[in-house]
């Protein structure tokens, strides 16, 4: 059972009696919870089957872990979605304009001898017009390709390696996302030297040691623009600066920033950026790279084949999946302001009902100008994470990048930013996008100060605090 | 030119609409974004804009009867924070 594995994966849990009585109190405990997740694997098409709640406090225990204020037979059952930075769902408007690709619009659009390769054709362009408009760039210097992840990977491997007979340096950031962090590493395998530039509690780089990086081979450098993890906005236009000063080409991966907040690759000097339109409320499996033509940035492509996208990503496009990805940026465009102002309200309710429990931390930037508010991570002291996320099933959340919450591992990016162990593994992160309602924040602040609370009285870590030692003076023994 | 009485028109067949989504989180959101919308918009005087802000409501109107049809073939369970009405 999966409890059990997370319990053995504690640390803080080192007495295995202790453990054992964890895991039988969290197990009744998830019993308790009103088959939750109980449609697991079948018939979610099926139309709700109301069960009797079978709601039992653990043995021992006198609080109740379910809400007494509401009656859950009332009630559905699939969790609420605050998972917005791993994939959004897609627009209804989006999927309507993607309907007409599957249906009628079949052509290819690299087809250039009949109506039915012109009229996708025209189609796939003014996608890309609507793109290329949210950064203010210009239509040609987009390049769809099947998402943010082979953008970082065609710009992270294709630009050092055109230039690979006079630069072979790289600086990106420790915070980055995996699939940037990974090219990196093959790149340094393949004899290129990569600096990882370090961050500060708030999630920031520092100018100065990005000045002091940056050599006389220095070809690329590739700072992400928000973290998806904590949501904090790098200095774009200061990094811009620097960059375009020392004539070394800027890549942006733009995943989590892209149409959420405001980008100019002029203004800011950005060369490279990477988008994916999965995080927009677009279609899964598009993205583009915006790569500047003037001053011209070169690059070896990873796919080569039919030549198209000017040669840097071969392969014929997905025009239902592009044009979605167009609908999308389109509607992001349009919306900014509306959902912005949306976005902010409710991720500010959120803060303040989260905060207001014992023993938190925020984090991220405090300073508004540098923090994404559409998501809020936040930090429970003296519970683990993944425990609370056990407890938490009728919510769905995640303790980090959902490329890594397979793994029990803390987040390295709590790491970077210089978190114990402690809190990186007691972190949980909240995203709020656009189908967020407001019901949905004020049920999430409820259940996770009921819950909190709850681990907590079972902890024994939190009773030890309360008594006032401090934890970091005890010896563990037995390991 | 475009009457006070088709704007009301539109504004409530479109609501209408917005309400047939089964889908909890697209419903909360078309409600809300027809509202805000017409709110956001009261003030306007312009005749041609009064009409080309019709003629988008009818065309999203369209939408709307497609895009709820689909989210009426394809239900999931409620979530959470939805209250189950006994009778569909």
């Amino acid at each position: 059972m999966m409890f059990s594995k997370s319990v053995r994966a504690t640390p803080f849990l080192k007495d295995a009696c202790f453990s054992r009585a964890f895991a039988e109190s969290i197990r009744q405990f998830s019993h308790g919870l009103p088959s939750r997740m109980a449609s697991k694997g079948k018939d979610i098409h099926t139309s709700t089957i109301v069960e009797p709640p079978k709601v039992q406090p653990p043995e021992g225990s006198t609080i109740s872990l379910k809400s007494s204020s509401r009656d859950d037979s009332m009630f559905g059952t699939r969790p609420i979605y605050l998972d917005v930075q791993a994939t959004t769902p897609t627009d209804p408007r989006v999927l309507d304009k993607m309907l007409t690709f599957y249906t009628g619009l079949y052509g290819n659009p690299h087809s250039s001898t009949h109506a039915y390769g012109w009229e996708t054709e025209k189609e796939v362009e003014k996608a890309r017009a609507h793109v290329a408009e949210l950064i203010g760039a210009d239509p040609k210097e987009i390049i769809f390709t099947s998402g943010a992840t082979e953008t970082n990977n065609m710009v992270i491997k294709g630009v050092p390696r055109f230039y690979k007979k006079t630069k072979r340096h790289i600086i990106t950031t420790q915070t980055e996302h995996k699939c940037v962090l990974d090219s990196a590493r093959h790149m340094q395998d393949e004899g290129y030297d990569v600096t990882y530039l370090p961050v500060n509690s708030e999630g920031l780089i520092s100018l100065d040691d990005l000045r002091k990086a940056i050599r006389k081979d220095t070809c690329l450098v590739s700072i992400m623009a928000v973290n998806n993890e904590i949501g904090v906005i790098q200095p774009l236009k200061e990094i811009g600066e620097i960059c375009r000063e020392h004539k070394v080409f800027f890549h942006t991966d733009a995943a989590q920033a892209y149409g959420k907040i405001d980008i100019d690759v002029n203004d800011m000097k950005i060369d490279l950026l990477s988008i994916s339109s999965h995080k927009i409320y677009g279609p899964k499996g598009a993205g583009a790279c915006f790569i500047r033509r003037r001053p011209r940035v070169r690059l070896e492509p990873i796919i080569t084949g039919g030549g198209q996208e000017r040669g840097l990503r071969s392969g014929t496009l997905a025009p239902p999946l592009v044009c979605g990805f167009g609908e999308a940026a389109r509607l992001m465009k349009e919306e900014s302001k509306y959902d912005r102002a949306y976005i902010d309200r409710l991720s500010e309710k959120l803060k303040k009902g989260l905060l207001s429990i014992p023993s938190t931390q925020f984090n991220g930037s405090t300073n508004p100008k540098y923090q994404y508010p559409g998501c809020v991570n936040v930090s429970f002291a003296y519970i683990e994470g993944e425990s609370l996320l056990m407890a938490l099933k009728d919510i769905a959340l995640s303790s980090g990048s959902a490329c890594t919450s397979a793994s029990l591992e803390p987040s390295y990016v709590l790491h970077a930013l210089g978190a114990d162990d402690a809190l990186a593994h007691s972190s949980i992160r909240f995203g709020i996008g656009r189908f967020t309602t407001e019901a949905e924040i004020d049920y999430v602040i409820n259940a996770i100060n009921e819950r909190v609370e709850f681990l907590r009285k079972m902890s024994p870590l939190w009773e030890m605090v309360q008594e006032g030692i401090d934890l970091n003076s005890i010896e563990w023994s037995g390991h | 030119m475009t009457t006070s009485k088709q704007v009301l028109g539109l504004y409530k067949s479109l609501l209408e609409k917005a309400y047939k989504f089964d889908n909890y989180n697209f419903r909360e959101y078309a409600k809300r974004k027809v509202s805000d919308s017409f709110r956001m918009n009261k003030d306007v005087k312009d005749e041609n804009e009064i009409k080309n802000l019709y003629n988008e409501g009818i065309n999203q109107l369209a939408m709307l009867d497609r895009q709820t049809t689909i989210s009426k073939m394809f239900t999931f369970d409620k979530l959470v924070v939805e209250p189950l009405r006994k009778h569909h």
